[in-house]
């Protein structure tokens, strides 16, 4: 990214192009395990980015004056503050989901994409920019949990949001659910085919090949 | 015993931390792309979970759980919301006592997976069995075990995708799903592995 993109460019940079999820691996952690169901996917989304907004905007207007050694622990416990405020918040209106949640939201303080914006964005820009760049990642974030858990929901259960959109076989309909997109590996199955469909409309994004025959010169790749 | 024993299969296979609850997966598929790294991970994942799940058991119950200052006279305290900052505080203070013991006086060991040892701090799946642990109420050796256990699990996870992923050097894959594309779809294909494991324990 360029050192001085402007405002937009920041905030749509990694919706798609430069995507956390797909593309830098960042957050993946609590990206698959929330996407049951869409209400869970979408309150988990909206958790991450109100802690990546508001932990970006603290650690750049403070920047200057944490000591480069403790830098991490400092973040650390900012972050962790703000998570339990959520957490707090999660479990006073929003009960049920937050119990479906159960220790996920905790793990927010853990969640690569949390500390590696603070990290590598907020720690050398003013609090505008941190907060655009952390609401981008954010919305990135969110775009990949929604996809992911839309296509989980609907041929898991046959629903959307709780509406029924497929009528199942057990409530007189047609559709019979297809129960291993409930289970964990569906999410990596279908993570996987995300980032392959996104990489082969955007072939730039695709990897050189990693491994090289032991008998083949270095610099073929 | 045989509960203890039990308990350690479960969380090494039945609930796998990187294949059934996709945590730590940040470090799961960043370290896995050879054996060598992976098997560093792995082992300083066993020493770090085994050692920050009961001593968060013991921090959790002496300090702040609801009602433990008692003692003091004090027993409508409950300051478990502070949990998080706590625990991953004693995480950070682990990993970086381990990495100070470890260059004292194994320095060849340090030499060998030095450079995991600080991106443990920031991996959901320490953390997460440390809050996993609060969650299923265990007691001090349940805890202990279950640390151990979880960190096994993973370390085996580690190694057995990081020998299939160098396997890889010789397949023609397209372009698109190269790297992390396949790596996420092997992964997807273990957890079906591990799945099975599932009626192993009854509990």
């Amino acid at each position: 990214m360029a050192p001085r993109a402007g405002l937009l460019s920041i905030l749509t940079e990694p919706l798609i192009r430069q995507n956390p999820v797909t593309l830098q691996i960042l957050g993946i952690c609590s990206a698959l395990a929330v996407t049951t169901s869409v209400a869970t996917a979408l309150t988990m989304s909206a958790a991450l980015t109100a802690v990546l907004v508001m932990s970006a905007a603290l650690i750049s207007l403070i920047r200057r004056h944490i000591p480069d050694s403790i830098r991490l622990i400092v973040q650390i416990v900012i972050v962790a503050s703000l998570v339990i405020v959520i957490d707090q918040l999660l479990q006073a209106y929003l009960f049920e989901i937050s119990q479906r949640l159960s220790v996920f939201v905790s793990l927010i303080t853990t969640n690569c994409l949390v500390l590696g914006r603070t990290e590598s964005f907020s720690r050398h820009n003013p609090p505008l920019r941190s907060m655009v760049d952390a609401l981008g990642s954010g919305i990135g974030y969110s775009l990949v949990l929604t996809v992911i858990g839309s296509i989980r929901e609907l041929f898991g259960a046959g629903s959307l949001l709780g509406w029924q959109v497929l009528p199942t076989v057990d409530q007189g309909g047609w559709y019979t659910p297809l129960n291993l997109m409930l289970l964990a590996p569906s999410a990596f199955f279908l993570l996987g085919g995300l980032v392959w469909a996104i990489r082969t409309v955007l072939p730039e994004q695709s990897e050189a090949s990693e491994f090289l025959s032991p008998d083949e010169p270095e610099d073929r790749a | 015993m045989t509960a203890l024993g039990s308990l350690f299969l479960q969380a090494a296979f039945v609930e796998n931390m990187p294949l059934t609850f996709f945590l730590g997966l940040c470090t799961f598929i960043a370290l896995s792309r050879k054996t060598g790294p992976a098997l560093g991970l792995g082992i300083a994942m066993i020493a770090v979970m085994g050692v920050t799940v009961p001593l968060n058991h013991l921090i959790y119950n002496a300090l702040l759980a609801p009602g433990a200052w008692r003692w003091a006279g004090l027993p409508e305290i409950d300051l478990s919301y502070l949990k998080l900052i706590a625990f991953i505080g004693v995480i950070a203070a682990t990993v970086q006592l381990l990495e100070m013991v470890l260059d004292r006086f194994f320095p060849a060991i340090y030499a060998s997976f030095g450079v995991f040892l600080p991106l443990l701090t920031v991996q959901c799946a320490i953390l997460g069995g440390s809050l996993f642990m609060v969650d299923r109420n265990y007691d001090l050796a349940e805890s202990a075990v279950f640390g151990l256990g979880a960190g096994f699990g993973f370390a085996v996870a580690v190694v057995m995708l990081g020998a299939i992923r160098a396997r890889l050097a010789y397949a023609d894959l397209p372009n698109g799903l190269r790297g992390l594309g396949i790596t996420f779809i092997l992964a997807g294909m273990m957890s079906l592995g591990f799945s099975s494991f599932a009626q192993m324990v009854t509990s």
